[in-house]
This record gives C-alpha cells, sequence and structure tokens, in this order.
C-alpha cells in the first residue's frame, strides 16, 4: 500500500530557522578541547597518544582495528595533557583525550591530498579521513562507500533535507560550500560507480534548491528533489523513499537497495578533503534556543567544550533549562555545558523556560494522531500498551523495532505522552529478551 | 570527589538545574481540552437549531445535561481520591450529546439520570477518558429509552416550519408525532407519504425527533467543520450514511429520508466518531461504519423498535477492539516471517 504514496506521513512541525542567513563562522582556539573516543556508531577507538605527547592539527589520537569504526584525529595544535574518562550523555563512559592548545595550530606533516586511482584508495582515504556520517547517527562513511553489493549500487542520495527545526548547517553548507558538494559527489560517482544523484532538499528551503538546480542543471544524472516539509524527511528511509521510490526493507541497509546515503555536509567534507588531505576536525554548528545571546552557525574544532562555543554566541542570555546536542526532535538532553562537540552534532540549542515546558501525561483518547503522525505507519499507543502487559508477541507483531526514534508521534500527542520514550523501552525490551 | 558543598552552591544549584526528559523537546499545541472544545464549538449550531424549532426548554435541557456531565465527573473523581479531570472538557461534549439524544419534554431529573449513567457507569466505571468501551451518550439513550419508553419517544411537533397538517395545532402544543425512525422505515408506496415531512423539511429540522437529530444541516455543518479540523476522519461518517442509503435501497426505503431521519446524521458526525469507541486505523473505521449503517437498517427495517442509531452504535462499539486486532497496520518496509509449520 505504501508504494502507491507519495509522499510520507509525518508531523507538521515548526521550522524556526532563525540562523539560516548566519554565515558560519570560525570560532577562536579554545584554550583546552577534549576529544572523545568515542564518536561513531561502533566500538570505541583507543588512544594513539600519550600524556605528555605534542600534537599537531590532523594528528591521529585514536584508531580501532574494528570493522565498524573511524580514527580521531586532533583538532589542534598542542600538548595531550590527560588522558580520562568522560560520562557521556547516553550515561555510558568514554575515554577521551584532553589536549591543552598552543594556539599556533601548526599542520601536521602527514596531512597531504591523498592519491586516489580506484575504489579500493578511495575508500582507503574516506577511512583515514575519519568521516562518519555527519547529519547524526555518525555511521562510518567508508563503509557506506564499500558495499558488499557494489555491481548492484547505483544511486547516490545526498540527504540535504534538514529536517529538525532549528538546524541550519547543512544549508549553510549548500550556500557556502557548494563546490565541495559537487566534487564530493563527482568523486563518490567516480570511485562507487554510481549512474545517478539524488539531492533531498526539503521545500522550506527555495534558494539552496534553487541554487543547486542551477549548479546542476548540465548534469542529467543529478536531480535537486524538493520534498514537502513534512518532519522527518530527513530520515534515511524517508528521503530514499521519497527521492528514488525504493523501500528499505526492515533489517537491511540502503544499499540492499542500491543506494548509498550521504549526508550534504558529510559529501562537502568528501569534496574538501580530497582537495586538502585536513581529516575531519572541526565541525559546523547551529547555535540556537531562547537562551542564547546571539544565535549563529560556528565553525568549532572538534573536541571544543560547548561552554566555549556558547562563550562564543555572547553567553547565555538567561538560565537554560535544557541544553541539547542535536535538534529538539531527536536532540539528546546534556547534563552540563562541559560536554565536548563531536563529529557528528550539527547543533547545540539551549532552551529557556519558556521553551521547557513539562505538561504532564493525561490519559490515551485513542484518537490515532500518533499512528497517523508515524512515517513508518506504526501504532505507539498499541505498542505503548503492548509494552506495559510485556506481550513481546504482540509488540514483535507491531514491528516496534522499525521505529527510528523520529519523535512525531510524542510531538502529535493531545494528551501529551512519550510515546517515543515507551518506544524506545519497548525496542529495549525485545533486545533483552532476544539475548536471553 | 568529595567537596563541601555550602548552601549557596545547593541552591545556585537548585536554580541552575537543567531539565532531563525524552526527546522530541518541542511539542504540537493540541491537547485532549482543545479537541473538545472544538467538538462542543461544532455542536453550537446543533444547539441552536434545537432552540428555534422546540424552543428555550431545548436549551435547559442542555445545560442541565452539561452540568450533571461535570459535576458527576468531578464527584466521581474526588470520591476515588483521583487527579479531577473535568479540565479535559470530554463531560461538556458528553452533556451536549445527551441532550441532543432526548426529546425537549424529557423531564429534567431523567436527564440528570442519563448523565450519571454517561459519566459514572459508561465512562469512568470503566477507567475514564479514553477507557470506556462503549458511547456514553448512545449507552445513555438507550438506558432512558428502556427505562421511560413513553417519554423518550415523545416527539413534538416542531414550532415552526412544520407541515401543515401539524401545523395546524398551536405552535408548542405537545402532540405526538410517528417516531422518527419509523418514520424513515416508511416506503413511499405506503401511500403515507403525504403525511411525511418533506425532504427539505427533514433537512432544515423541522420534523418532530430528538433535540439535536432533526436538523441535519447544523450537524453537516458541524461535522464538516470537525472534519476540517482535522478532528474526526471522514471515513466513519461517509461509511456509516453511505451504507445506511445503500441498505436502503437494498430493503426497499427511502434512501434520502434514512439518512436524514433519526439519528443518523448525528449518530454518523458525532457519536460514531467519538475516538474512545471506534477503531483507529482508517479501514478499521470504514468496517466500524459499514457495520453501524447495516445494524441500524436491520433494525428500522424489520424490527417495531424507534431508535436503531443507538443500538447499532453500541453493538459496533462492543466489537471496536475485535476490528482493532484484525486491522493493525503494515508498517513501512516490515517484513513478516513467514510461518514455517
Amino acid at each position: 500500500m505504501s508504494f502507491l504514496q507519495k509522499t510520507m506521513k509525518g508531523a507538521k512541525i515548526g521550522h524556526f530557522k532563525n540562523t539560516e542567513n548566519c554565515p558560519s563562522t570560525a570560532m577562536p582556539i579554545p584554550k583546552e578541547v577534549c576529544i572523545s573516543m568515542s564518536q561513531h556508531m561502533g566500538p570505541p577507538c583507543t588512544p594513539a597518544v600519550q600524556k605528555g605527547d605534542a600534537v599537531k592539527v590532523g594528528t591521529l589520537i585514536g584508531d580501532s582495528t574494528a570493522f565498524l569504526s573511524a580514527p580521531i584525529h586532533s583538532s589542534v595544535s598542542g600538548t595531550v595533557t590527560n588522558i580520562t574518562e568522560l560520562v557521556t550523555a547516553n550515561g555510558s563512559r568514554t575515554q577521551v583525550v584532553i589536549i591543552e592548545t598552543d594556539g599556533q595550530q601548526t599542520v601536521d606533516e602527514s596531512v597531504k591530498p591523498p592519491v586516489i586511482e580506484n575504489h579500493v584508495d578511495f575508500v582507503k582515504a574516506i577511512r583515514a579521513s575519519g568521516l562518519v556520517g555527519l547529519g547524526g547517527a555518525g555511521f562510518p562513511t567508508h563503509i557506506k562507500m564499500n558495499p558488499k553489493n557494489l555491481s548492484e549500487v547505483d544511486t547516490l542520495v545526498v540527504n540535504a533535507a534538514e529536517c529538525e527545526p532549528y538546524i541550519t548547517s547543512d544549508y549553510r553548507t549548500i550556500i557556502e560550500r557548494s563546490g565541495d558538494v559537487l566534487d564530493g559527489i563527482a568523486a563518490i560517482k567516480k570511485y562507487v560507480g554510481i549512474t545517478q544523484v539524488k539531492i533531498a532538499v526539503e521545500s522550506n528551503k527555495p534558494q539552496a534548491i534553487e541554487l543547486l538546480r542551477r549548479l546542476t542543471e548540465k548534469d542529467p544524472s543529478i536531480e535537486v528533489c524538493s520534498l514537502n516539509a513534512i518532519y522527518p524527511k530527513g530520515a534515511e528511509k524517508v528521503a530514499v523513499f521519497e527521492t528514488t521510490g525504493r523501500v528499505i526493507k526492515e533489517g537491511m541497509l540502503p544499499s540492499d537497495a542500491g543506494v548509498i546515503v550521504n549526508n550534504i555536509t558529510s559529501t562537502a567534507f568528501i569534496g574538501q578533503y580530497l582537495r586538502t588531505g585536513m581529516p575531519l576536525v572541526s565541525k559546523c554548528l547551529t547555535v540556537d534556543g531562547g537562551a542564547i545571546k546571539e544565535p549563529k552557525n560556528v565553525i568549532a574544532p572538534i573536541g571544543a567544550h560547548f561552554s566555549d562555543v556558547i562563550a562564543f554566541c555572547g553567553g547565555y542570555s538567561c538560565t537554560p533549562k535544557k541544553l541539547m546536542m542535536g535538534g529538539p526532535m531527536m536532540g539528546i538532553l546534556l547534563f552540563d555545558d562541559t560536554y565536548p562537540v563531536l563529529k557528528n552534532n550539527n547543533a547545540m540549542l539551549a532552551f529557556d523556560e519558556s521553551q521547557t515546558k513539562v505538561e504532564p501525561e493525561q490519559a490515551c483518547i485513542r484518537c490515532g494522531r500518533c499512528m497517523h503522525a508515524c512515517p513508518y505507519h506504526l501504532m505507539p499507543r498499541q505498542i505503548e500498551l503492548a509494552s506495559q502487559n510485556d506481550n513481546l508477541e504482540l509488540l514483535d507483531k507491531l514491528k516496534v523495532m522499525l521505529c527510528m526514534e523520529c519523535g512525531s508521534c510524542s510531538y502529535v500527542c493531545p494528551a501529551k505522552r512519550d510515546l517515543t520514550f515507551s518506544n524506545k523501552l519497548a525496542k529495549q525490551k525485545l533486545r533483552a529478551a532476544a539475548k536471553k | 570527589m568529595a567537596s563541601i558543598i555550602t548552601e549557596n552552591q545547593v541552591q545556585a544549584a537548585e536554580s541552575s538545574k537543567l531539565i532531563m526528559t525524552p526527546s522530541p523537546h518541542i511539542k504540537d499545541s493540541i491537547s485532549t481540552k482543545k479537541i473538545m472544545l472544538t467538538v462542543s464549538a461544532a455542536l453550537v449550531p446543533t444547539i441552536l437549531a434545537s432552540v428555534y424549532y422546540f424552543g428555550f426548554r431545548a436549551l435547559v435541557l442542555t445545560v442541565v445535561s452539561v452540568l450533571s456531565c461535570v459535576l458527576f465527573e468531578y464527584l466521581f473523581t474526588i470520591l476515588t481520591k483521583r487527579e479531577p479531570t473535568i479540565g479535559d472538557c470530554s463531560a461538556v461534549v458528553t452533556g451536549i450529546i445527551l441532550a441532543c439524544n432526548v426529546p425537549v419534554t424529557l423531564p429534567l431529573w431523567m436527564i440528570v439520570f442519563g448523565a450519571f449513567i454517561a459519566i459514572v457507569v459508561v465512562k469512568c466505571l470503566f477507567g475514564g477518558i479514553g477507557c470506556n468501551f462503549a458511547n456514553p451518550a448512545a449507552t445513555a439513550r438507550i438506558f432512558l429509552l428502556v427505562s421511560f419508553a413513553g417519554h423518550m419517544t415523545s416527539w413534538v411537533a416542531p414550532l415552526r416550519g412544520a407541515m401543515e397538517s401539524i401545523a395546524g395545532a398551536t405552535p408548542g402544543q405537545i402532540i405526538r408525532v410517528m417516531g422518527v425512525d419509523m418514520v424513515a422505515s416508511a416506503t413511499p408506496l405506503s401511500g403515507k407519504m403525504e403525511q411525511l415531512p418533506s425532504l427539505l423539511q427533514m433537512f432544515l429540522g423541522a420534523r418532530g425527533g430528538s433535540l439535536g437529530e432533526t436538523c441535519a444541516i447544523a450537524l453537516l455543518l458541524g461535522g464538516l467543520f470537525l472534519i476540517y479540523k482535522g478532528i474526526i476522519s471522514w471515513v466513519i461518517p461517509v461509511s456509516t450514511l453511505g451504507s445506511i442509503f445503500v441498505f436502503a435501497l437494498l430493503f426497499g426505503a427511502n434512501p434520502f429520508y434514512a439518512v436524514l431521519s433519526g439519528g443518523a446524521m448525528i449518530g454518523a458526525f458525532f457519536m460514531a466518531t467519538d475516538y474512545s469507541t471506534c477503531p483507529v486505523t482508517d479501514k478499521g473505521k470504514a468496517i466500524f461504519g459499514i457495520g453501524i449503517g447495516f445494524i441500524t437498517m436491520i433494525i428500522r427495517s424489520f424490527c417495531s423498535y424507534p431508535e436503531g442509531m443507538s443500538y447499532a452504535i453500541l453493538l459496533m462499539n462492543i466489537i471496536t477492539p475485535h476490528i482493532d486486532s484484525l486491522t493493525i497496520t503494515k508498517p513501512f518496509g516490515a517484513v513478516f516471517a513467514q510461518k514455517t509449520e
């Protein structure tokens, strides 16, 4: 049934793209950076430096032998003062390398443009660059570029939907770095053997669509797709379906549908890396929210403390009540503002009191809004009930594992129920049961 | 690290405390209260029409019904030591719909009794809003009907715009007119046609009947408003009225009278669409609506009972959980394991 429908369901949410006209500006190098060894999906890296080591911009400071991993580089020049542990936003612990900066930003000798002749070189170079999916999930890009069924992959979906409210960093990438974007697309096309490219942009960014269309009008293999701005168009499966009509089945990867999905900023980074050889050491973040004095787009070195980033934005205008990494629909809340910038951060929001009204949960009135808002046609209320009753069989039948936790169901619920959270719990219950 | 924390530091920490909640961190402004107030607003044309056709007492009945519904819910939550839930305004909607379902001549204490049945017995005892298995107003109507059959079927002629034979009586004089559902079951060939209100009168509401069920145009206005506002889905009204029309044709009744008479319009737009008691999926809603139309027409055509719609809604309410479990959605990209037996 879903094959026939043109656009997928979702929630009509406010866009709050307040910073879309704020050019991204580099913040000054902070006194200290704190670089996490866990900045990608998969096992964390092991530090490759020791306390007291001198590092330069682009020096490898962490790597892993695990398949699902990406190396980590120093974003500053300076001295490693400590290797310690950090409690991450999700409560687990990870190793961090603390570097005291010298302000010189001397570039490491190893940083030079990679020499690439074929697909193998390309994948190697992408791994060496430390690139992970910059849209938020942090999936190591080199694995995406090296699918098992390489010959069957024919389509690249460049994800520039940026459906989360507030965030404009991808939009700024399109406006400011369109050359890098096109170089990145060209490189992926060449080395991965892509025949068609779809750039997915939400319709609330007409200037970006117009610019990309103008730049790509001579290339018939590239299509700029304007997606109806109903959240969450940037979700991988949604973007793929909307641009290509292909369905990524349960438990499958995009490559199983012949597609590689790459975020636009990741794509621009590939273009830039092939030109300069500078690994992923900085990230453009949208800093916004009611408690920020001067909301803007900031290019921050990886590992900069959020407090330093916020200080660059004029500091707090009032006491923040919620600090989050990422957008307000899926963002993770932080305990305090000393948390470091990660590779896959695209926003830092500080909400004031008026933006953080906590409304008590009321009884479900069975209105069905959650089900109609779910892009995957899941039934969040039924999942909530099944989860409360520990009915694992029903949970499995209701396909809760498909839930991507986009937050649409909680957003539309008139009884203010935390349905997304109950979906997460239900998934946890199924995972725990599967382990037994 | 152990450190001595002063009182000032504790206070500072309290005031600068960050809130931790699961995502999403923004929510829609929709609320249960807003939905219920929108439904109440959609019923305003119907209330006005009832006052126009049946006089001031219609308003009195409505107000008494609403007040007693709210009061019963409040008392119930107080007596059972729960958080008062009347703030969600759902009792207001129940009160209005209940009043719409009784004739203007009903003694006031009877509607208070009806409100008790609707709110306490049908709604609160089963767990309150969202948990009741049957529509409170429909059940209360049936309860009143079987308890006080005479009072509940004393249809009076409308004050204005009625057909000549009835309008000949002094306006406002209570006379018994034919039960509306029986009007619907009368066929045009039976020769009674000239005694029936014209289709236009039926549409405008100039006929005998319960307060809120006669004026089709007011109900249609309110119903379309709710569909436009996204409060109710079009599926239930269309499938209910559509199947009443089709089954009327099949059973040899006049389909237009069938759709406009009795509780068909108010049932289709305001009672069958009650969130708690109708299926959640569109497919389920369609099955539900067709079932209501079928049962209504069976009762009207083959039983001597004056009211089909309420029974049909109640019966379909009861099988709603089964419709729900048979019509769960097929999620996007879902793969169902093949049974290997």
